[in-house]
């Protein structure tokens, strides 16, 4: 604020004294140039990166606008990012966390309403020319203005993330949408979050004009395409003064039958209704913000606009203080974080890459590496499953098209980057091996891979449980061996750990220090164990499923071990009780011995606890796993078995574990162990990760927790 | 807009004085020969008029078009057809039933059956494409006497069935009974007969021509105005042409069951506040590129003798012209769809030891008016030639006074796979009128490809 006060006062002064006029004057946010009669402002932080709506910014615009509405010259304005490929990115985060109470970031909240009411209301239109990311306040503030037009490239998207941050759109964002592009599409964007294109933006009356991107010509593309954005902006904003063009878009049929009903009653209520049933099924109660969402925009609809306002300010004060909204705040730090490359650039580029098969999970490195225009080599061992494994490839690709998120031009290119082979490979700079956790197997194909590559090359075993010194110990250079350890699918999930990576896979990355089982293994082989004890006692199922989802864990424990295979937890489990001991003990590992005798692998073999079919959406109990389970039967302890108390001693565990990591220098910081719980783990986000819910619940009670079952079961709960 | 539209670019003038200014100056080279390589020369070469689409062409198919080509350069040249080894001709739309239309042409021109023909297709270069491969035959000594053209018929564009219908009809073909039959049928649905347009856009980007055309001009800020008076220029020019009677190149074509036509009937002078008038045909709707400053959908054919010069001489062919260093190029075909000329112009030059200076007559092919100036402005821009060119230098501009004097593709017509034979014609007859000594032909094609070549008059 101080800051804001010096340049406000500095500016006056200035402007006193100088005859200069003052839209040459340099502010750090926010420039603005006046063509003919049409003020150019451009937003371009000085400060950071990207542009997001500080209270600089915010203060600086306005000083901005104060003085375009009170110039005679100029009768209308543009509103243009001159950074390229980003408009604005959204409000400043660490804003809300200074703020100390609801009451300080209601007024946050108002403050913004009021600037974009005046805005709106101006009688000078002002239009917005959007390119690249507007998201969040940024949309708030562009549909705020009387039009807009935007670049249709793919870096242009538009779009209200509010809601993954806990939060909800706090600047008239909720009042403003439901008139321009109906209420159920509101919801859509407003509860998914979801990124929209700019061509289905304007499809959906969020922008109402678009530009093409330009190419090579007589500057550099982007840029030129900012300044041909500013010339067709500029255009429109003088055909808007003449009211040669009006802001009024022509709403289509369907759109038009859409709106006529939604001004019934009773189908509002329908909607509200439903909509709310789904947001209840899909949070099960966790996060409050999507509730809140629904509910301030019907009291918008429902009791007029200035109830609106006031309730999406107060909504926006409470969520932003409570525990959920700073444990994804806080995931969304760690991401950003982990998303830098902290080990600089490699010192030779990898360019060719071959990926040692092994199902889903090579394959799923192919996909991400030929996408990002890798040359890839994928082998295998028999022509069938190499071809598997390219069908996976090619239907992942394939798939895109069919969403148009690519053409089938492009999805050609990029598979044309993969090489398919079943002979050994030659001439690459790095090998991923994905094959079976089989430390022979990886040893064996280690010393085959060995004999046939160059120098150079370095060679990443794909491996969850293997300490990577155990694996090199048999490489002539094992200092070019390294660990890697992907989520699988691979394609859809954010995080690849991995021991050491020169990729440009576009994965969020953690680097952890080698141990058996590294981080994510350890903590999640605990809790496994803890799985199959709970089973033995009893509990069916669907509801430890029931448990750990409504907990906030996106897949049910149960589920969990048949999506990972049953054979590979085993393992793993097994391995791990090995080098880490009894702490890792705790259900009987005959349970999974006897499934995977069976040929109950999990999902990849068709049956696991549960049957999956193709084509069959909804899961049946698996009911050979009963004879095993009753033959393995252990009596519950009463004082620990409560629902509560088996939600608990799941956690308890994995959080337990991750802290032991920490202390042993396994994980460098929390704030990766928390990205790598969530994004890679499926750890509960409302809780922001392992470290974060400590901090959240209570270390004490946590220790207490851990101690109560510690009497009961011995020393896989005692605590470190 | 206003940046675009002021950014400095010199007038055109609209017709130019100065035409033979510059043609007596020295040379970097006295001949493009090339010791033990044989040369090749063009005896002559015609066309038909080239017409508006949907006007007397309307009911011919593509082969009859070429068919009068050919035996208009029969006529013209008389050469016996006997001593034709081969023929070629460039095609882009193909008629599905005369998919070697070269073939099926010269068999009803009354060519020998024992000479072999055969189809390219490469955009709107086919026609470039024909007459390099028969520069190929020639030079490596397989053939002496070739005929080379290119021929589009754009009034008539083979409409297809959708793939679910087509797949469906051939499946029935196959049924063996009448169960298998019905069964089929029984799969049938409305949508089946939702009809197949041959594409108007690329296929690598699905973007149409017209559309890349307008981001080119936005990208080189080439403004509407500039446009509209190129496209004036070359409807002014060719106009005069026509009426001077310079396009000695065409050959009157009487069609079954209508006049005979004798004229390119695309020619239309217009002023630019008219041509102002109109609205932006493809970016709606701010961009720049319309119906009168791009060129229109045409039918025409057109066909040329090439031969080795030894045997041209031998047979007592006075030739008009040399064909020499050719060249072609490929780029992305998103963003420089269009920018060929620029690409190729400078690498034929330095190919054939040349000169900007040492070109008399310039015949560019003109695609849309924004892709010229486009093109203009690329090889006049140190930036782009060092950026994307790979050069230190810019390539540099064309005397405008010396460029596409007689009209061209904005005003006579495009039939994509004739307008190769055209150009290069046009250069051979300016060259002889004019006096000069070099031309350079240059061309840019669908899939972002381009072409040029030199061609030097034969000395009188």
């Amino acid at each position: 604020m101080v800051a804001y006060r010096a340049i406000g006062i500095l500016s006056r002064y200035r402007r006193r004294n100088f005859t200069e006029s003052s839209a040459l004057l340099t502010r750090t946010h926010i420039n603005y140039g006046v063509k003919g009669d049409v003020a150019v402002i451009r937003i371009k932080s000085s400060t950071s990166k990207v542009n997001t709506l500080s209270k600089e910014l915010h203060s600086e615009f306005m000083e901005v606008m104060n003085e375009v509405w009170a110039t005679n010259q100029i009768r209308n304005a543009v509103l243009i990012s001159s950074k390229p490929g980003r408009f604005i990115a959204g409000a400043d985060i660490n804003m809300l966390a200074t703020c100390k109470t609801p009451q300080e970031v209601t007024q946050v909240s108002q403050e913004a309403q009021r600037t974009f009411e005046k805005l709106e209301k101006a009688t000078k239109p002002v239009i917005a020319a959007i390119s690249g990311s507007c998201l969040g306040g940024g949309l708030e503030l562009a549909i705020s203005c009387q039009y807009r037009i935007a670049t249709k490239d793919g870096k242009t998207i538009l779009g209200a993330p509010e809601v993954l941050l806990g939060i909800l759109p706090g600047a008239g964002g909720t009042q403003r949408l439901p008139e321009m592009v109906g209420v159920p599409a509101l919801f859509d964007m407003m509860l998914t979050s979801r990124n929209i294109h700019a061509d289905s933006a304007k499809k959906m009356g969020l922008v109402d004009q678009l530009v093409e991107p330009l190419g090579p010509g007589i500057k550099p593309p982007e840029e030129w395409t900012i300044e041909y954005l500013e010339a067709v902006a500029i255009t429109f904003a003088k055909g808007l003064a003449d009211k040669k063009i009006s802001p009024k878009r022509d709403k289509g049929l369907v759109e038009k039958l859409t709106a006529y009903t939604m001004t019934i009653p009773f189908v509002r209520q329908q909607v509200y209704k439903k909509v709310e049933e789904k947001v209840q099924k899909e949070t099960k109660g966790l996060y409050p913000a999507p509730l809140k969402i629904i509910d301030v925009v019907k009291t918008g609809i429902e009791r007029g606009s200035d109830a609106g306002y006031l309730s999406e300010s107060q909504k926006f004060g409470s969520l932003a203080m409570i525990s959920e909204s700073k444990a994804l705040m806080g995931l969304y730090h760690g991401q950003v974080l982990c998303k830098k490359n902290k080990f600089g650039a490699p010192q030779k580029d990898v360019k060719r890459l071959a990926i040692l098969g092994e199902g889903l999970k090579g394959a799923g490195i192919t996909q991400v590496s030929v996408d990002k225009r890798l040359k890839t080599i994928l082998k295998d061992a028999t022509l069938t499953r190499l071809g598997q494994g390219q069908q996976q490839v090619f239907k992942g690709l394939n798939d895109k098209v069919n969403k148009k998120a690519l053409t089938s031009f492009e999805r050609d290119s990029i598979f044309s980057n993969l090489t398919g082979l079943i002979s050994n490979v030659l001439k690459v700079d790095m090998v991923i091996e994905a094959v079976f956790e089989d430390l022979s197997l990886k040893h064996r194909v280690l010393k085959e891979v060995e004999a046939v590559i160059p120098d150079h090359c370095v060679f990443a075993s794909n491996t969850s449980a293997f300490p990577i010194s155990e694996i090199a110990a048999v490489s002539k250079r094992p200092e070019k061996v390294i660990g890697m350890h992907y989520f699988s699918p691979m394609d859809k999930m954010q995080l690849a750990s991995a021991v050491a990576v020169s990729l440009k896979q576009g994965k969020v990355i953690i680097v952890v220090m080698d141990g058996p089982g590294f981080y994510t293994t350890r903590c999640l082989a605990p809790m496994m164990s803890e799985v199959i004890r709970i089973l033995q006692e009893g509990v069916d199922l669907e509801k430890l499923d029931s448990l750990t989802t409504s907990f906030g864990f996106p897949v049910g424990a149960a589920t969990l071990v048949d999506e990972v295979g049953v054979d590979v937890a085993k393992h793993v489990a097994e391995d791990l009780r090995k080098a880490l001991g009894e702490r890792f003990g705790g259900g009987n590992p005959e349970l999974l011995t006897q499934m995977v005798s069976k040929g109950f692998l999990g999902r990849k073999s068709g049956k696991g606890f549960y049957i999956y079919q193709e084509s069959v959406k909804s899961k049946n109990l698996n009911s050979d796993v009963d004879s095993i389970l009753v033959s393995l039967k252990m009596p519950p302890k009463s004082e620990v078995s409560p629902g509560e108390d088996i939600q608990f001693r799941l956690v308890t565990r994995f959080v337990n574990e991750a802290v032991m990591c920490l202390r042993e220098g396994i994980l460098a910081t929390p704030a990766e162990g928390d990205i790598t719980a969530v994004f890679g783990l499926g750890f509960p986000p409302c809780f922001g990760g392992p470290f974060c819910f400590v901090a959240l619940y209570g270390p004490q009670k946590i220790v207490d927790r851990l101690k109560k079952y510690e009497a009961a079961y011995g020393k896989q709960f005692t605590p470190c | 807009m206003t940046t675009i539209l002021t950014y400095p670019f010199k007038n055109l003038p609209t017709a130019s004085k100065w035409a033979l200014r510059f043609s007596v100056q020295t040379k970097t080279k006295k001949t493009l020969a090339k010791p033990n390589i044989r040369n090749v020369v063009v005896v002559d070469g015609v066309r038909t008029p080239f017409l508006l689409s949907g006007t007397s062409y309307k009911d011919l198919m593509p082969h009859d078009l070429a068919r009068a080509a050919l035996t208009g350069l029969l006529h013209r040249t008389s050469v016996p057809k006997e001593v034709v080894d081969y023929i070629i001709f460039g095609t882009v739309i193909q008629e599905v039933k005369t998919s070697n239309v070269a073939r099926e042409a010269a068999l009803g021109a009354g060519f020998s059956d024992k000479t072999p023909a055969h189809t390219v297709t490469m955009a709107c270069i086919s026609a470039n494409q024909a007459m390099t491969t028969g520069v190929g035959l020639i030079a490596s000594g397989q053939c002496d006497v070739i005929v080379a053209g290119g021929v589009e018929l754009m009034s008539d564009v083979p409409i297809r069935h959708s793939r679910k219908m087509r797949k469906l009809m051939l499946d029935l073909n196959k049924a063996k009974s009448m169960g298998q039959r019905l069964s089929l049928i029984s799969k049938f649905r409305f949508n089946f007969l939702a009809p197949e347009l041959p594409a108007v856009s690329e296929f690598s980007t699905s973007e149409t021509m017209g559309h890349s055309a307008d981001r080119l001009a936005a990208a080189f800020a080439v403004s509407r105005l500039e446009q509209d008076e190129y496209a004036l220029r070359s409807h002014s020019l060719a106009k005069k042409a026509q009426d001077e009677g310079l396009l000695s190149d065409v050959v009157p074509f009487k069609v079954p069951g209508k006049d005979t036509v004798t004229k390119d009937n695309g020619i239309r002078p217009s002023s630019l506040e008219q041509m102002a008038k109109l609205k932006p045909a493809f970016i709606k709707p701010y961009g720049t590129v319309t119906a009168a400053n791009s060129s229109f959908l045409t039918d025409g054919a057109s066909a040329m003798l090439i031969m080795a010069e030894e045997k041209a001489l031998a047979m007592g062919y006075k030739p008009k012209a040399y064909l020499r260093d050719f060249m072609y190029v490929s780029q992305d075909p998103k963003d420089q769809l269009l920018l060929g000329p620029t690409y190729a112009t400078p690498k034929v030059l330095e190919k054939a030891g040349l000169t900007m200076n040492d070109i008399d007559a310039f015949e560019f092919h003109e695609a849309f008016s924004g892709q010229i100036l486009a093109n203009f402005k690329a090889m006049d821009s140190d930036w782009f030639a060092e950026n994307y060119m790979g050069r230190k230098t810019k390539v540099g501009l064309p005397p405008l006074e010396k460029f596409n004097n007689w009209g061209g593709s904005l005003s006579l017509g495009h039939p994509f796979g004739a307008t190769g034979c055209r150009l290069v014609m046009a250069a051979a007859n300016r060259l002889r009128k004019e006096g000069g000594q070099y031309g350079l032909v240059a061309a840019c094609a669908a899939g972002g490809q381009g072409h040029a070549m030199i061609v030097e008059a034969y000395p009188k």
